[in-house]
């Protein structure tokens, strides 16, 4: 896989992960990311985000995640998304391998994992630039 | 067909287990808690199960006992039990799992022994098998968790459901 770390403006992935050929940019994040969901899950995630006003926050995009297979969401629970059961076990694995985050399950285009990161880990991020 | 990585299958089953248990706070709760989650699987695995697997219907318990061990537990578990210890009377027969991906990495602490870890199993099997017009009884005899050498879940065919009930919910 070519793939190099680009400094400078904020790394926006707004493609699915397959392999393009070329230089890719990736954030550290991204690269601790994929081979984690192809782990649990078996395919890489739908999409990946960043938002852009706020460098501490990711988006995962999931149009049918694995947990969520034969659950339908009766109308009285709606706000109810059991994607929230990935959404921990993100949170932990981030947190337990040094990138402590809050991540949050949405139902945005299919399921959307929000990851907010703490800034602890954006500072270091961006310290590492330096090097 | 679908595979899933196995240890986050163990590692779930593992977190159900252990909220079960802070919210139950004794095992026989926990138990009939397991086997209730169980029976509601087995209600809606078995359609999963028939439409997937293709088999007809099963002429008596030796054949049910046959499909249940070869086939389901291969496609949901990956294990095939042994079948052994048939009763005289062909209506009761244990399997016996040499290994089970639900227990992986896991250890009863002292203070749960009466806890029947993998007593969902017990429960799919009956819901499904209910499905199908079959009461059984099923239940774990021994228990590689505490200490025995194998795992062996007890079957008996308790009589034919004549009537036809909606897809029931506990």
């Amino acid at each position: 896989m070519e793939s190099r770390f680009t400094r400078g403006k904020s790394p926006l992935l707004e493609r699915p992960l397959g392999r393009p050929r070329g230089e890719v940019s990736l954030s550290a994040f991204a690269l601790l990311f994929c081979p984690v969901w192809r782990a649990l899950f078996g395919k890489e995630a739908d999409k990946l985000e960043q938002a852009n006003d706020d460098d501490k926050t990711f988006y995962v995009i999931e149009r049918e995640p694995l947990v969520n297979t034969f659950i339908s969401v009766p109308r009285e629970n709606s706000t109810l998304n059991c994607a929230a059961f990935t959404a921990g076990l993100v949170e932990a694995v981030l947190g337990a391998s040094g990138f402590p985050a809050k991540v949050t399950a949405h139902w945005h285009k299919g399921t959307t994992l929000m990851i907010k990161f703490e800034e602890g880990v954006i500072a270091r991020d961006k310290s590492l630039e330096g090097r | 067909m679908h595979l899933m990585n196995s240890e986050l299958f163990t590692l779930t089953y593992g977190a159900l287990v252990t909220q079960l248990c802070k919210d139950y706070e004794n095992d026989e709760d926990v138990n009939k808690q397991l086997d209730k989650m169980g029976y509601n699987i087995g209600v809606r695995l078995i359609e999963d199960f028939l439409a997937r697997s293709n088999v007809g219907r099963c002429h008596d318990f030796r054949e049910t006992a046959d499909v249940i061990a070869k086939i389901a537990f291969k496609m949901y578990l990956g294990i095939t039990p042994s079948i052994t210890n048939w009763s005289p009377g062909g209506d009761e027969f244990s399997l016996i799992l040499e290994n089970n991906p639900l227990v992986d990495f896991v250890e009863l602490p002292d203070n749960h022994s009466t806890l029947i870890y993998s007593n969902l199993l017990c429960g799919v099997l009956r819901g499904a098998l209910e499905m199908v017009q079959m009461a059984v009884d099923v239940k774990f005899v021994q228990d590689t968790l505490k200490g025995d050498s194998v795992t062996e879940i007890r079957m008996k065919f308790i009589r034919r459901i004549e009537d036809n009930l909606p897809a029931g919910e506990e």
